[in-house]
């Protein structure tokens, strides 16, 4: 049998009692992923998990683009901590791979630099009069997704497969470059073999395509693309990157980071505006979903409340692959059962 | 198209089998002198046409190498042939033999009408 070598490297995942705290832009683009997640720990696996409504910021963005100190993000990372402290919990659960990148970062100077630790207490101590304590246990969401995926498989209504023709779908993942490449010991497989998300579709009837810039950036890469003239650079990654993966003609692309599923999902609105080109045969562009709403998908949850219908690439071809049950009509009705506006059509992409 | 404020970057990439390495024999056939060549940019730092345009001796030679050849011909026309960067070049390259000598390989001049020779000093 082909050896595996991510089974050489697993890393700890805490069982349950779970502090949750909820990305920025996720809110934004993907607003039902979070929710979902949710759902999924409490209703599904019963865990406890808490959502405070406190939380804040990671600073992650501005940090990676340097416009805010490491003594700033240190010290509203401090102030993170303190609400876990007060809550009573202990496993830190950011919902996001750059939040999870800047904790694993300033944790690990912290162990290197006690005395940054000292300072981050007397900073918080003086502008908020609040303490802290460590996690134990510090994992991403797909982490705690991945080690109960098999948990989950068997309260799924449907699995990875193409009903067509009945072989499974296949699925381009990207882990994201701040989950696995700055401390390759924090993610499942390490960087050169993270099975994370892998893990998931491979366990769920999907199969993963191995595609030569597999591990290449999703082009967010924070400064390039605050500066809108440096866009070019950003958009020219994730152009490598679908160039790449067009060939193995990918079901749809699976991301485990907020900015990744974003630049993933418009760049290729941009890309086919810009190049009248897009990477699927049908002109639609590839879905790209997070790993939240893929779950949450397989477990029956309804499309549109998972918020599908607010990604650029339309998911009604997959939807339809995999044979899922969705109301056409309700995609844009609100939850107060008045329907939205339609928001407008692109030209360059196709939709039903 | 719609205006985004900015465009795809191309690659920069270096695709080895774009390399023709007959072209390459063939300017260090008749510039032997170009084997010494450390790419330490002197001949750019001091090339007067590079000082009013964007013209780069020195990323010349190295795109010829590479077998990025696009664009070359019409750059390289851009030379005075003054001979500047052969005074300055601290490994006896020589260079204006090296930019005429790439002109015509790049215009599909046989080197062996020059055998052996490093022709116009
Ligand atoms: S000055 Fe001479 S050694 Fe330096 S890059 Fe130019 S040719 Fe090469
Ligand atoms: S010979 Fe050409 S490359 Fe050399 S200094 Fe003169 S103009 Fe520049």
């Amino acid at each position: 049998m082909e050896k595996r070598f991510w089974n050489e490297y697993q890393k700890e995942i805490a069982d349950d009692h779970y502090f949750y705290e909820r990305s920025c832009i996720r809110q934004t683009f993907f607003p039902g992923s979070e929710a979902a997640f949710l759902r999924i720990l409490r209703d599904e696996l019963g865990k406890d998990i808490c959502d405070n409504p406190h939380q804040h910021t990671c600073t992650g963005i501005g940090y990676h683009s340097d416009v805010v100190p490491f003594e700033t993000t240190m010290t509203v990372v401090a102030r993170l901590f303190s609400l876990m402290t007060e809550c009573g919990y202990e496993n830190y659960v950011p919902s996001c791979v750059t939040s999870f990148g800047v904790f694993s970062e300033v944790l690990e100077k912290w162990e290197h630099n006690p005395a940054l630790m000292d300072q981050a207490r007397q900073y918080l101590w003086e502008a908020t009069k609040r303490e802290f304590k460590t996690p134990k246990n510090i994992v991403h969401p797909s982490d705690v997704i991945y080690k109960f995926r098999f948990e989950l498989k068997p309260r799924m209504k449907y699995q990875l497969i193409n009903r067509y023709t009945g072989q499974p779908l296949r699925v381009v993942e990207h882990i994201g470059c701040h989950y696995a490449k700055i401390f390759p010991d924090r993610g499942i497989g390490k960087a050169e073999f993270p099975y994370v998300l892998a893990g998931m579709i491979e366990a769920w009837g999907g199969t993963v395509i191995d595609y030569p810039e597999r591990r290449h950036c999703c082009g967010f890469g924070f400064r390039q693309y605050l500066i809108q003239e440096n866009r070019g650079y950003s958009i020219a990654n994730t152009k490598k990157k679908f160039q790449s993966m067009e060939p193995y003609e990918p079901d749809f692309i699976l991301t485990n980071c907020p900015g990744c599923n974003m630049f993933l999902d418009k760049w290729q609105y941009t890309i086919a505006e810009m190049e009248h080109k897009t990477y699927d045969k049908e002109g639609y562009g590839i879905p790209v979903l997070t790993y939240e709403e893929l779950t949450g998908l397989l477990l029956g949850y309804d499309p549109w409340t998972l918020g599908l219908q607010l990604h650029q690439v339309q998911c009604e071809p997959l939807l339809n692959k995999i044979g899922i049950v969705y109301k056409p009509d309700e995609k844009y009705k609100g939850i107060s059962g008045r329907l939205l506006p339609r928001p407008e059509r692109p030209e360059c992409l196709r939709q039903d | 198209m719609k205006n985004f404020g900015f465009t795809i970057s191309t690659g920069r990439s270096i695709n080895l089998d774009e390399i023709r390495e007959e072209n390459i024999s063939k300017l260090l056939e008749m510039v032997p002198s170009y084997k010494w060549c450390i790419g330490c940019g002197g001949c750019t730092a001091t090339c007067s046409a590079g000082a009013f345009t964007n013209f780069n001796i020195r990323k010349i030679h190295n795109s010829f190498v590479r077998g990025q050849y696009q664009g070359l011909d019409k750059e390289l026309q851009q030379c005075m042939l003054c001979g500047k960067c052969l005074l300055v070049c601290p490994r006896g390259v020589n260079t204006r033999s090296l930019i005429v000598n790439m002109r015509r390989i790049l215009a599909g001049v046989e080197a062996n009408t020059f055998k052996g020779k490093e022709v116009i000093q």
